[in-house]
């Protein structure tokens, strides 16, 4: 059995994997995406041996890279490139949810400050600005009125990189108790979830969000069930609005970070996601 | 356990037995993140600052 985890830096998380598979009798080969030379026309058979490769790096481009190129030469990865290429992309993520009609909330894309002022009006204020690619709440910005908008989308325009020159839009939803849910799904199972509390509208864990247990409801693991169909499954966290209309998925996140999850909700998240790699490297049904 | 010193503030720190390549180590006193660069012998560096498309 060859396990291989690619990397970018060894945070908390891959450290906590690492130590699951030792326990399971796996040594997981350590590859340091920064040292990668590859050559796409040419096969890498030492790429070939592995029976599985977890894709951890922190770089999106770099893992969807990597994940596309191991995709062509037949490597089994976890995630998958489709699941990462879909949940790495808030458009994506939102066109895959439609097909699979799973709620989430209203959204528009707009390609220049006008067109989004206009998207905005449709909308309704306040609305969020997210890039279409990004992560840990960076550059999120809840627009509370047409004022803020005008300046925040010229100042996109001006100061901003082609990518955030696509704007997505997003209807705003009042946090009840300051609190989103964010579900663990390994395979197509809800492991378990948390709740994200935060006085601040933003409520990622990475900006300082509280986390604590929230349990698995019927309505939350179906939900869960349906939106991890729609990106292909694996390893994901979703991220759920509560709104009086039900749960909307918000995200989804196909490189989990879970070292704030572990100790509220009283779950080995590492052991079952090395479980879930090992009865895939196995070539099971996980 | 062994001695090394921040690389940022020079505060000894006592590195854990089992270090891994790319181990990120914040830094007591400064609070830097110090990355593990080399094992043998121990190297550590100032970690990368995040880029944009880092994440989750």
């Amino acid at each position: 059995m060859r396990i291989a985890m690619i990397h970018s830096r060894v945070r908390m998380e891959e450290k906590l994997l690492l130590g699951a598979f030792k326990e399971r009798g796996v040594q997981v080969e350590l590859i340091d995406d920064g040292t990668l030379v590859l050559d796409p026309l040419q096969p890498d058979p030492g790429w070939l041996d592995y029976d599985l490769v977890m894709q951890r790096s922190l770089s999106t481009w770099r893992a969807l890279h990597t994940l596309r190129l191991l995709r062509a030469w037949g490597v089994a990865t976890l995630n998958a490139y489709r699941t990462v290429s879909l949940c790495s992309n808030k458009l994506y993520t939102t066109l895959a949810l439609a097909e699979a009609g799973v709620p989430q909330p209203a959204a528009r894309l707009a390609f220049s400050a006008s067109a989004g002022l206009r998207a905005l009006q449709e909308l309704g204020y306040p609305a969020v600005l997210k890039p279409v690619v990004g992560s840990w709440g960076r550059l999120l910005a809840r627009l509370n009125d047409r004022h803020a908008a005008e300046a925040l989308l010229e100042h996109r325009h001006t100061l901003g990189a082609y990518p955030h020159h696509i704007h997505y839009l997003q209807a705003y939803h009042e946090k009840p108790a300051g609190r989103d849910i964010r579900a663990f799904v390994v395979g197509e199972r809800t492991l378990c979830a948390i709740y994200r509390t935060s006085t601040h509208w933003i409520t990622n864990t990475a900006c300082g969000g509280r986390a604590s247990n929230c349990p698995v409801t019927p309505e939350l693991e179906a939900l869960c069930h349906r939106s991890a169909l729609a990106v292909g499954g694996g390893l994901l966290a979703i991220d759920l609005l509560e709104t009086e209309e039900g749960l909307l998925v918000n995200e989804i996140n196909h490189s989990m970070e879970f070292r704030n999850s572990i100790e509220p909700t009283g779950v080995d998240i590492p052991g079952a996601v090395a479980d879930y790699a090992l009865a895939l490297a196995h070539g099971g049904a996980a | 356990m062994s001695n090394h010193e921040c690389v940022e503030c020079g505060a000894v720190l006592s590195l854990p037995q089992e270090l891994l390549p790319n181990e990120i180590l914040p830094c007591p006193e400064c609070g830097a993140e110090l990355e593990v660069v080399a094992l043998e012998p121990i190297r550590l560096a100032l970690a990368p600052e995040v880029e944009e498309d880092w994440g989750e």
